[in-house]
């Protein structure tokens, strides 16, 4: 079999779309030229306006048909093809959602008015893609080869390489090609990329989570109690703000310092923090009610108390709280101290953000309302200051996860954490950039789906601000 | 102002003190110092070999007084065996010289001996530094008026699709990691199998002699992922500005739009950016490590990861302390340079 070249019978479109693209650029830059220049004719500027939408538009059509014409031919439309193909499900996955969501939009909040805005769509569907891709890889459905499979033959073979084996024939019923080539180890590079795609999709939202509720549960009474509290909380934030990033992970993440068990007692601390965020959230809102009150708080304790005992109990880690029949999951080795790593970094930061916000909203009369009818400092903060923050809170939690994809890059980048096998996007970008200007792919593969979900999570952040400002 | 500068002052002396004791506790963990004894010493040592290496070189006491002998507030330690005395402030000789000062530490000056570099750390500092600071200014010198005049012809007419346009320029900058636009940067530009090869991968060679083509592409990469964020702070900031009263009132009166722009709305709308460009220093800081590793410039960045990486204790702590500083310094200025740009607000 021949090496597949990129598109395959499609390549003759090639030129069509090449030149409908050109005509769309051309048309949107003559636009917005026009609107810079002043006295530009309204006429003008009207009918350009008119032609680079239709442009535009004429561009999206033919870019779809492109699409679903290599989804029906497959391998036989070359590497395109043949990656549109593995990702059918995504594809259809993507339809549904958006197409539902669009169709309920005036039913569904704040949500639903994202399908207003062209750039907030354009971000929720990259990361949507990425998720669902994510979520669908990690079942095993789209993955062509094992991620971790070697081949002597596949060393650094460009996209589209036909798959063989050094010795012996490939077993039947395995994927024609290496579609995105191979790496410097002979591992498929579409897998990896796919694959890698779950650790992000894994850690960073959640990640951000906890980064929130730390900042949270910190931000809030230092901002409504001030004085010494808020002087020492944020000069504790500041601390932690003034070391640079990546001497902190180097500090934190490096083999030596996991083996002291200092990240699994920093998880200890860390971790806390939700438990600590719902209990107070339900007991402030529940404290009227005497006979719901305690049952409520001792199951959410115990039962949060319990998955956060058996995060932290490793049965070859540092700390064993848990008997083993009770320990429910164990985090594989790297995760856990990347993720307390990414949270510490990014708590300080939405912590200042949210003492910034609490204190301006602190001022507000409703609040001085609830304190005048008696309510508690704590049913203040939680229920009358945070849901009025949530708006750039929201768009803040969008921001951040990108911004924690590219700390869990970075990272990676620096070969610390994750081990060196692992198939997530940073690690490989710093394996493959050792042969950078001989064999690109390896690293590009990656780089490109970094970028385009952290692109996609700040396209997403900046449509949920304009429509939440639209109000 | 005097009193706000002494706080402000007090405040960064603090927080330089507590990061460098962090620092100094993390790097003298059990664990690090064994593998400083293994790369120093020797990779097959037996644990008691450890030890003893360990205690001879003074790395087995307790961490306040080490801190306090880095720091010059406790005298130097002097241990006696049998070939000779060895000492903090000397080295290895037969007997305590005469000169020898009991303290050396940061305070007098002396701050310390690289066992990586086999140099001292002052001096590797300050070469390292003048190499980044090449760098360092040549990013600024691109990012900061790209940066702003994307974020004055964005913010100009708010709303309007070159507006639409610039923004999605500036958030596309924002979501390209210096690891990934590196990486693109040299694909597309230097590799010379699958790119252009116009520039050259590494800059390397920019060390002694940077010329355009070996220079430029770092240069790119670091100021490409933070010149998004201050454009996007510009815009923001100018777009307020237009809609404000006395633009209004100018352009009522019939004075023409770009002299509007130039002559009333640019000197208002560049304070907040000015704070922006400041508080960005760490942020370059961050680009800068990542960009000197992936385009192999040995400046402060690569020098940081190589101290990091082998647990080089005394060149880890200087370096922390030239990050700290330029860390709160930045602040410092950012705050002072606020208040002296806009009247309306005081710091007192």
């Amino acid at each position: 079999m021949d090496a597949l070249s990129w598109t395959g019978a499609l390549a003759p479109f090639l030129p069509v779309l090449a030149a409908l693209a050109c005509l769309a650029a051309a048309l949107v830059v003559g636009r917005g030229v026009a609107d810079a220049v002043p006295g530009a004719g309204g006429g003008l500027a009207r009918g350009l306006d008119r032609a680079s939408l239709w442009a535009v538009a004429g561009l999206a059509g033919a870019l779809v048909l492109f699409l679903v014409a290599a989804i029906a031919l497959g391998t036989g439309a070359g590497i395109a093809g043949g990656v549109a193909r593995r990702l059918l499900p995504v594809w259809a996955a993507l339809v549904v959602v958006l197409g539902l969501s669009r169709l309920f939009r005036r039913r569904l909040g704040l949500y639903g008015k994202l399908f207003d805005s062209p750039i907030g769509v354009t971000g929720f569907a990259l990361v949507l893609f990425w998720a669902v891709t994510a979520l669908l890889g990690a079942l095993d459905l789209i993955v062509t080869f094992d991620p971790l499979g070697q081949s002597g033959a596949m060393k650094n073979e460009g996209p589209g390489t036909p798959f063989t084996l050094m010795v012996g024939e490939a077993p039947g019923g395995s994927y024609p090609a290496y579609l995105l080539g191979g790496d410097n180890l002979g591992r498929d590079v579409f897998s990896r990329m796919i694959a890698g795609a779950w650790t992000v999709v894994q850690i960073a939202p959640l990640a951000t989570a906890f980064s929130f509720m730390v900042g949270i549960t910190l931000g809030l009474p230092a901002a409504y109690f001030g004085g010494r509290l808020d002087m020492g909380l944020t000069f504790l934030a500041n601390l932690i703000l003034a070391f640079p990033v990546i001497l902190l992970f180097y500090l934190l993440v490096t083999p030596e310092i996991v083996a002291t068990g200092l990240p699994t007692y920093m998880a200890m601390v860390l971790f806390v923090f939700p438990i600590v965020f719902v209990a107070v959230l339900l007991n402030a809102r529940y404290r009227t009610r005497p006979r719901l009150r305690p049952a409520l708080l001792a199951g959410v304790i115990l039962g949060m108390g319990w998955l956060y005992l058996s995060l932290l109990s490793d049965r070859l880690g540092p700390v064993t709280i848990l008997p083993a029949p009770l320990d429910l999951f164990d985090v594989p080795g790297g995760i856990l101290v990347v993720f307390v790593a990414v949270v510490f970094v990014n708590a300080p930061t939405v912590f200042r953000i949210v003492r910034g916000i609490a204190l301006d909203v602190k001022t507000r009369d409703y609040v001085a309302a609830a304190r005048t009818r008696g309510e508690g400092p704590w049913y203040v903060m939680l229920w009358e200051i945070l849901p009025n923050a949530r708006g750039p809170l929201i768009v803040d939690f969008c921001l951040r996860v990108g911004y924690t994809t590219i700390l869990l890059g970075t990272l990676g980048f620096f070969g610390l954490g994750l081990p060196p096998e692992s198939p997530d996007w940073g690690s490989t970008i710093n394996e493959g950039r050792k042969l950078l200007a001989i064999y690109p792919h390896p690293a590009l593969a990656p780089a490109l789906a970094l970028l385009s979900l952290v692109l996609g999570l700040n396209l997403l952040a900046d449509g949920l601000r304009e429509e939440s400002l639209r109000d | 102002m005097g009193a706000f500068l002494l706080r402000r002052i007090a405040v960064m002396l603090a927080t330089a003190l507590c990061l460098t004791f962090v620092v100094f506790v993390l790097t003298n963990l059990q664990p690090n110092l064994e593998k400083v004894a293994r790369t120093q010493g020797n990779a097959r040592m037996t644990d008691a070999e450890v030890a003893s290496w360990l205690d001879a070189r003074g790395y087995d006491r307790n961490v306040f007084v080490k801190y306090g002998e880095w720091l010059g507030v406790v005298p130097g330690y002097v241990a006696r065996d049998g070939d000779g005395v060895q000492g903090r402030c000397f080295g290895q000789a037969a007997e305590v010289p005469s000169g020898a000062s009991r303290f050396c530490g940061v305070l007098q000056g002396s701050w310390g001996y690289s066992t990586v570099f086999r140099e001292d750390v002052s001096t590797i500092v300050a070469t390292r530094l003048g190499l980044t600071g090449k760098l360092m200014a040549w990013t600024l010198a691109l990012m900061v008026p790209s940066a702003l005049v994307l974020g004055v012809l964005a913010g100009m007419r708010e709303g309007s699709r070159t507006d639409r346009a610039l923004s999605s320029v500036s958030i596309l900058s924002t979501a390209t990691p210096e690891y990934v636009s590196g990486v693109i940067l040299i694909t597309v530009f230097a590799s010379s199998a699958a790119g252009l090869g116009w520039f050259k991968g590494t800059a390397a060679s920019a060390m002694e002699d940077a010329t355009f083509w070996n220079f430029f592409l770092p240069v790119l990469t670091i100021a490409l992922y933070g010149m998004g964020y201050i454009a996007r702070m510009t815009r923001a900031s100018m777009a307020e500005v237009m809609t404000s009263q006395y633009i209004r009132t100018a352009r009522l009166k019939g004075v023409r739009f770009r002299d509007v722009v130039l002559r009333h709305a640019l000197r208002n709308a560049l304070i907040a950016p000015f704070t922006v460009i400041m508080l960005q220093f760490p942020w370059l800081l961050n680009g800068v490590v990542i960009v000197e590793t992936l385009f192999n410039y040995k400046g402060f960045g690569w020098t940081l990861v190589q101290a990091a990486g082998n647990n080089d204790i005394e060149l880890l702590l200087a370096v922390s302390v030239v990050s700290v500083v330029v860390v709160l310094a930045t602040q410092l200025v950012s705050d002072i340079g606020y208040v002296w740009l806009n009247p309306r607000i005081s710091v007192t």
